[in-house]
């Protein structure tokens, strides 16, 4: 009678497992999911051997004469690749990477309707007398783009070998692109696993009156909580686990500061998330409205915590309040243990902070909790 | 366990939801082993009711007593003496019909001999490891009845146990439940829809309309009080003006 297989913590956490490893879709979302985005995104901004800017070149109506007449269009046709209507030239520079422009000879309405596809990033009025260039200064790629090819029609190709001896790239580790998206991805994990996982079960059971039916026998309402919380943090640690062997094997990211502080901050990040789960899913029994709560909660975070791009390109008035985001929190902590050799003195402040946001919702959650 | 009159007293009970008087002065009375059914039609006050007596509303007024004592201070031992199913409850899909059983069966600290007798009760032996979102409306309808089995409670409370089953699906129910009436050690509440199921369960049939009860005793006793009708279809509509599934 007294052994563990009968103990309702015991069977609850192991209900919970079962429900969630049974779900091929939680699976996937969960663990397959990050690894792929990982993966794609790490090969995307990483090991992009060549780029390509790829414009759009005009001719202006009135002028007559073939695309010959100016400087740029004669350097096109004398050293460019052609292939149908576009022309290609290549850049080359070791140290920089290599670049290769694509210009389409189209007309006007069609070049816009390339560059609002984004197939174009920059259109080309090639005039007898001079070149207009437009485009978006405000788009990074545009505005290099259009450096380039005004560097080029002055000085041809040469231009972008030269200097080579000034540029020292970055290559080490802690310093490229899959460094800062790694642990801002293990950040993001816990918050969707945390919100979908936690969050979301309550509501579905409650619109199911499972959670009024349990509640009608003498089970311990903070079991069912404990246990749907330890089943979940017990996979988010797998989860994290599993991107970072991906992480360790594939792009060779090491954790160059405290492993501790790792832990501590991961631990916070779930009690964090957790809580506040507990507070998102205290009241409602409607899964659409739990749907929309959740994405209210997610949604600002992942575009502004900086998962995948820094949060210092949002105006500077904002920086002060992104950054204690919990997800930010998350993610910075990660970010210095993970490429600055940060340790525990460096992040114990965010950990205690985490800590209380979380153990303060749950409390307030646990407060207004509707069982049925 | 002092034996009591009635197990269940509900004492002159008023409930109301904002402007909505769902439950208007009830009184209830059911003895230990009997078998009662609760038949109104939708906004009656059967279900309000029957959440007071389950404990998880509390009347705005008067008393209702569990084998003599409160909701209020005896919760624990209260839910170890009531077993309910509800009509729309789902149990959790990806876990197996036993693995269900087992949860539930773990509250009440049981292990497994319990939950293997009350399988070959509700006739569900070989199902026991088809994962719930497998099973039939049938097939779900006894588990939640077994479930509500599991602690062998001296009350049983079914909302409406067998809406939405095929005949067969509904009589292997009614057996189940039969066979516990020979026991006499539960006694049940049962809201119902169908005429033909509280007659054929249950010794009581009260009828419930706008939060009061019109009429109640046994089925002879409600159709000659209710003017010599031959049916109880025909009793509630000359009580209520409606039929009993509107």
């Amino acid at each position: 009678m007294n052994k563990i297989t009968n103990h309702q913590l015991y069977r609850l956490i192991t209900a919970h497992f079962a429900e969630i490893l049974r779900e091929p879709a939680v699976i996937f979302w969960g663990v397959v999911f990050p690894i792929l985005m990982a993966w794609g995104l790490g090969i995307a901004f990483t090991q992009k051997s060549e780029v390509n800017f790829k414009m759009a070149i005009v001719k202006a109506i009135t002028e007559k004469d073939s695309i010959h007449e100016t400087k740029l269009v004669g350097y096109l046709v004398a050293n460019g690749f052609k292939k149908d209507s576009a022309y290609t030239i290549a850049l080359k520079n070791e140290k920089l990477g290599n670049v290769s422009l694509t210009f389409f000879e189209t007309s006007w309405p069609n070049a816009f309707t390339m560059l609002k596809k984004g197939e174009v990033v920059l259109i080309i009025e090639d005039k007898t007398s001079e070149t207009k260039y437009h485009f978006d200064p405000a788009n990074v790629e545009a505005k290099t783009a259009y450096q380039l090819v005004s560097a080029l029609s002055e000085h041809g190709s040469s231009f972008y070998a030269a200097n080579q001896a000034n540029i020292e790239p970055l290559t080490m580790k802690g310093t490229r692109y899959v460094d800062f998206l790694i642990p801002g991805l293990i950040a993001m994990g816990i918050m969707m696993a945390c919100s979908w996982g936690i969050s979301y079960t309550i509501i579905d059971r409650r619109s199911k009156k499972l959670l009024r039916r349990m509640v009608a026998t003498p089970m311990k309402k903070s079991n069912f909580l404990f246990a749907l919380i330890t089943a979940r943090f017990t996979l988010n640690v797998a989860e994290a686990l599993l991107l970072f062997l991906f992480a360790l094997l594939y792009f060779g990211t090491k954790v160059q500061g405290s492993w501790p502080a790792l832990i501590v901050i991961f631990l916070a990040g779930n009690i964090a998330f957790s809580g506040i789960a507990i507070l998102l899913s205290s009241h409602t029994a409607n899964p659409e409205v739990g749907n929309g709560l959740i994405n209210a909660l997610v949604t600002p975070m992942m575009v502004l915590s900086g998962v995948f791009f820094s949060y210092h390109n949002f105006p500077d008035w904002a920086i002060p309040f992104i950054k204690y985001l919990p997800l930010t929190m998350i993610a910075d902590c990660f970010r210095s243990i993970f490429n600055e050799g940060a340790g525990l003195v460096d992040v114990w402040r965010e950990a205690l902070i985490l800590t209380a946001v979380g153990t303060v919702s749950f409390i307030i959650g646990l407060k207004i909790f509707k069982w049925y | 366990m002092a034996v009591f009159e009635y197990i269940v007293d509900v004492r002159q009970v008023k409930k109301s939801f904002k402007d909505v008087k769902a439950v208007k002065g009830v009184d209830l009375m059911i003895k230990p082993g009997e078998f009662l059914a609760l038949l109104g039609p939708n906004g009656a006050g059967k279900t309000t009711l029957v959440e007071m007596i389950e404990g998880i509303q509390h009347p705005d007024e008067g008393e209702i007593f569990i084998a003599g004592k409160q909701w209020k201070n005896h919760q624990h031992e209260l839910h170890q003496m009531i077993g309910l199913s509800l009509q729309e409850t789902r149990f959790m899909d990806k876990l197996t019909a036993y693995e269900t059983m087992r949860l539930f069966a773990s509250f009440y600290k049981l292990g497994t001999d319990r939950v293997d007798e009350v399988f070959k009760l509700i006739g569900l032996d070989e199902k026991k490891k088809a994962y719930v979102n497998n099973l039939s409306g049938g097939q779900r309808q006894r588990l939640a009845l077994g479930v509500a089995l599991l602690n062998k409670p001296k009350i049983l409370l079914l909302d409406e146990p067998t809406t939405g089953l095929d005949p067969n699906a509904r009589r292997e129910i009614w057996n189940i439940l039969m066979d516990l009436k020979k026991g006499q050690h539960t006694s049940l509440i049962l809201t119902s829809h169908y005429m033909e199921e509280a007659e054929f369960l249950c010794d009581r049939i009260v009828i419930m309309d706008q939060g009061t009860i019109l009429a109640e005793g046994t089925l002879q006793e409600i159709l000659t009080l209710g003017g010599g009708h031959h049916s109880l279809d025909e009793l509630f509509i000359s009580l209520t003006g409606r039929h009993l599934y509107e």
